[in-house]
């Protein structure tokens, strides 16, 4: 069986500064993967580089054993990945509804047909099952820019899901939200992940988040791989106790 | 072989004016993020300052060159920047490109309708005089231009690199937020700034308007020339901004030679979409992240 | 249906009756108006192939947040072509097509290189571009006759109807401008116009979506020129004479400037920007040379205080007159 992503001695440096060295690793259809590491560690820019954002100096992504590397991100998310970004990123002036729609449209016929079609591009009913998911039911009409940040965080979410995934990257999702609203993330979270089998790779700092979320974490450090394992083998490795209070 | 030298030695000169204008717009672009589409009515309308002191008030060449200057440097540098493009700013950046261009047709019709619709003539800062050097004709205006071009250009990147304020400004050319947060007084650069692309517009508007005529209309080839050199050097380098404001000038010239009348205004033009197409980031730039 | 959209239908019906009866006069039937006169009517249909050409900018900078400095080139394509193909004995309709669809191929082609690289590049690109055209009308004298321009240029005859009189040629640029002006609201309410939205308000987050963002400005940007080409087919058989003066570099400034003025990203902005554009010069007459140093002036004083443009200034006053009318969607 391949793995849905396959990322192989990945690297990527900026001017001086190595961000990312020669990290390889590989997540299973219906894994939730967690990546954690202090400050600095390569995080982002790993998850920048798999996403096409940025180009990998060197290195290879593959989705579904196919090479993606230095593929846009919007040829990417049109072959299955979807991501949420660190920051709150929904269409403020756009509604719920709306930015679930815009989240799934372009992944539904061609883009004549989408001109010459229905406005909605025949998303209304999914977009309405996700709101309904997501419990965002009352606030479907409402423009997104009105909710609450942890709603918003949920449409975030939602957005990611709209057009049925199979790899979701997540960026630091628990960031800014409060008790009540990262449980019932949570529970959406995995609910999502059971029924519709789909991959999650999830960057946090919460490390509470991080642990009951994920069936495996890699650990990062000064832009290398130093740890893989279940949350209990994470939580007891003296590797990453040194990576987080060492220096 | 001669005439080709000579051409080069005249675009040379016309070049190191050009890059005085793509200087000062590069600066403005890296610290303001202010495109100035009236650049070139920047450098059209300081000649028209010496014209008035000259003929309206009969005070001497010298002394009017002077004044040009300084007025530019109050109206096209600190006026500029607090009524134009301090308000604007906020509005985000298409409000300010519209306010610029609505800007530079203003200074256009200004300079036709309270001064004159005709070109003219504009004294010569150097006397007008050939010399022969080795068989080749060189002009000593020519040379006088490109002489006090390069000492501009070169006085300026003194400034820049060797004293305090110089390095803040190239600080907050480079990265505002971090120059703020190293304690650089980043609104205080930003009008420097403003007040040296006026000074820069005016020297060079003294420097060209005797071989081109001080004419309203001029702003939209100086314009053109500074966005050219800009983009052809990189358009966020002083260094570069030089390099490409030379090499328009001499293929400027080039072309007004070679080049049949009608075309020879698209040869710059060419210059500029071949850099677009296979050299994007410039002469001297380095290649950007991808924009999205 | 719906009473908002019966409404809506209602104000449109009623818009597009002014809109036909405008130039009439209607003393005949009774009523006291007594029309437009030939120069009237002149600049009404001037206005309406002024906004089709602005539509077209509006999509490109209101919509999708780019720059363009060559509307009027891309006016002159369209020209150019129709004046030729019409004297060369080819169907209006043909010509017409063949306007828009030549600005668009030359959009494409000028858009893939510009758009490759920064925000502002499509400008500058633009810009040469505009200045290039104009060299061509006026220097390729066996095609576009030089600066003496092109005369002659018969207006359509359309389903048997000659459009020579003018207030027949009004009726059909009225009926063009409408069909333009529906394709470009369809277009806008369609997914597509929820993608410019998206990529102009957040290109990054728009990409993720699966969102081409390269792609939709390439087209949002040819589509904008095409109208650009539509607005020269037009043009030229109302004018009937063409010479490379109106397709200037200066005259691609106006109309970006005409769009921010009437409102950049609102729907009714060209049309009150063409309105303004057209009709400032006739009011502002008196003022003889100085009526662009007054344009150029309230375009500053406009940008400083309502960058909106004067739809948005509209609607802050009627917020601020009406309270309870601010609420309703613009």
């Amino acid at each position: 069986m391949t793995s849905v992503l396959d990322v192989k001695n990945l690297s990527r440096a900026f001017g001086g500064l190595q961000a990312v060295r020669d990290v390889s690793f590989e997540v299973q259809e219906g894994e939730i993967l967690g990546i954690i590491g202090p400050n600095g560690s390569g995080k982002s820019t790993l998850f920048n580089c798999i996403l096409g954002q940025l180009v990998p100096d060197e290195g290879e992504v593959r989705v579904d054993g196919q090479v993606v590397t230095g593929l846009r991100p919007s040829e990417l998310n049109r072959r299955g990945v979807s991501r949420t970004f660190q920051l709150l990123q929904v269409f403020p002036q756009l509604s719920v509804r709306e930015n679930l729609i815009l989240a799934g449209q372009e992944h539904r016929g061609s883009r004549l047909r989408r001109l010459f079609g229905p406005r909605d591009a025949g998303l209304t009913p999914d977009a309405n099952r996700m709101i309904d998911f997501f419990r965002l039911g009352h606030l479907a009409e409402e423009k997104a820019g009105g909710l609450s940040y942890g709603q918003q965080k949920l449409l975030d979410a939602a957005m990611a899901f709209m057009a049925g995934p199979r790899l979701v990257l997540l960026d630091e999702p628990a960031g800014g939200v409060n008790l009540t609203m990262l449980a019932s993330l949570k529970e959406r979270l995995q609910a999502i992940n059971a029924e519709t089998r789909a991959t999650f790779v999830v960057i946090e700092h919460n490390m509470e988040f991080v642990m009951s979320l994920c069936t495996r974490i890699l650990v990062l450090a000064e832009g290398r791989l130093i740890a893989a394992g279940t949350p209990g083998e994470i939580r007891s490795n003296p590797d990453v106790i040194e990576a987080y209070l060492g220096h | 072989m001669a005439e080709i030298l000579q051409l080069v030695i005249a675009g040379l000169a016309t070049g190191a004016i050009y890059a005085l204008a793509a200087i000062g717009f590069t600066l403005l672009w890296q610290t303001s993020q202010t495109i100035n589409f009236a650049q070139g009515e920047f450098v059209m309308l300081p000649a028209f300052f010496a014209l008035v002191a000259m003929n309206w008030f009969g005070w001497p060449f010298w002394l009017s060159c002077l004044v040009a200057i300084l007025v530019s440097v109050l109206l096209l540098g600190m006026v500029f920047k607090v009524i134009v493009v301090d308000p604007m700013l906020k509005q985000g950046v298409l409000p300010l490109v519209i306010s610029t261009i609505a800007l530079g047709l203003l200074l256009r019709e200004g300079a036709k309708d309270f001064y004159s619709a005709e070109a003219q003539p504009f004294p010569y800062i150097f006397p007008d005089r050939q010399v022969s050097v080795l068989g080749v004709q060189l002009s000593l205006s020519q040379i006088g231009v490109l002489l006090i071009a390069l000492a501009v250009i070169a006085a300026l990147q003194l400034f820049l690199s060797r004293t305090r304020t110089g390095r803040q400004m190239q600080a907050t050319a480079q990265n505002p937020t971090v120059a703020r947060i190293l304690g650089v007084p980043v609104e205080r650069m930003i009008l420097y700034t403003f007040i040296i692309n006026a000074a820069l517009a005016a020297m060079a508007s003294l420097l060209i308007s005797p071989i081109y005529l001080a004419k309203f209309s001029n702003g939209e080839h100086l314009g053109l020339a500074a966005f050219v050199a800009a983009i052809v050097g990189g358009f966020n380098q002083v260094r570069g901004a030089i390099a490409g404001g030379l090499l328009v000038g001499v293929i400027d010239n080039l072309a007004a030679a070679y080049v049949s009348t009608g075309y020879r205004q698209s040869v710059p033009l060419i210059l500029l979409v071949l850099f677009i197409l296979f050299r994007p980031q410039g002469l001297l730039g380095r290649r950007e992240e991808r924009a999205v | 249906m719906s009473r908002s959209a019966l409404r809506w239908s209602l104000g449109l019906v009623l818009l597009g009756l002014v809109l036909v009866f405008v130039p009439v006069n209607l003393t005949d039937y009774g009523l006291p108006y007594p029309g437009l006169k030939r120069y009237g009517t002149y600049i009404m249909t001037l206005w309406l192939v002024t906004a089709v050409a602005a539509m077209g900018v509006n999509l490109i900078v209101g919509y999708s947040g780019q720059e363009t400095l060559a509307q009027a080139a891309f006016l002159g394509i369209g020209a150019y072509t129709t004046a030729l193909l019409t004297k060369a004995g080819i169907p209006f309709g043909l010509a017409f097509a063949a306007s828009g669809l030549l600005a668009f191929v030359v959009g494409i082609l000028l858009g893939i290189p510009a758009l490759r690289v920064q925000k502002h590049y499509l400008a500058f690109v633009t810009l040469a571009f505009a200045v290039m055209a104009w060299l061509v009308f006026r220097n390729e004298q066996w095609l576009t006759g030089g600066v003496m321009g092109l005369s002659g240029i018969k207006r359509p005859v359309v389903f048997g109807i000659n459009t020579r009189p003018f207030l027949t040629f009004y009726w059909f640029v009225l009926a063009v401008t409408a069909i333009l002006t529906f394709c470009m609201w369809w277009m806008l309410r369609s997914p597509w116009g929820r993608a410019f939205t998206a990529l102009r308000e957040n290109p990054v987050r728009a990409e993720s979506l699966g969102i081409d963002v390269r792609l939709y400005k390439l087209l949002t940007f040819a589509i904008g020129s095409a109208y650009g080409g539509f607005a020269g087919a037009l043009y030229a058989p109302l004018v009937e004479f063409i010479d490379p003066s109106p397709f200037a570099l200066s005259q691609s400034f106006l109309y970006l400037l005409m769009v921010v003025v009437g409102g950049a990203g609102s729907f009714l902005g060209p049309f009150v920007g063409a309105a303004i554009a057209v009709l400032l010069p006739e009011w502002l007459r008196f003022t003889e040379t100085y009526y662009l140093l007054i344009y150029a002036f309230l375009v500053m004083l406009l940008m400083a205080f309502c960058p909106g443009g004067i739809v948005a200034l509209v609607l802050r006053l009627k917020a601020a007159l009406l309270p309870k009318a601010g609420k309703v969607q613009p």
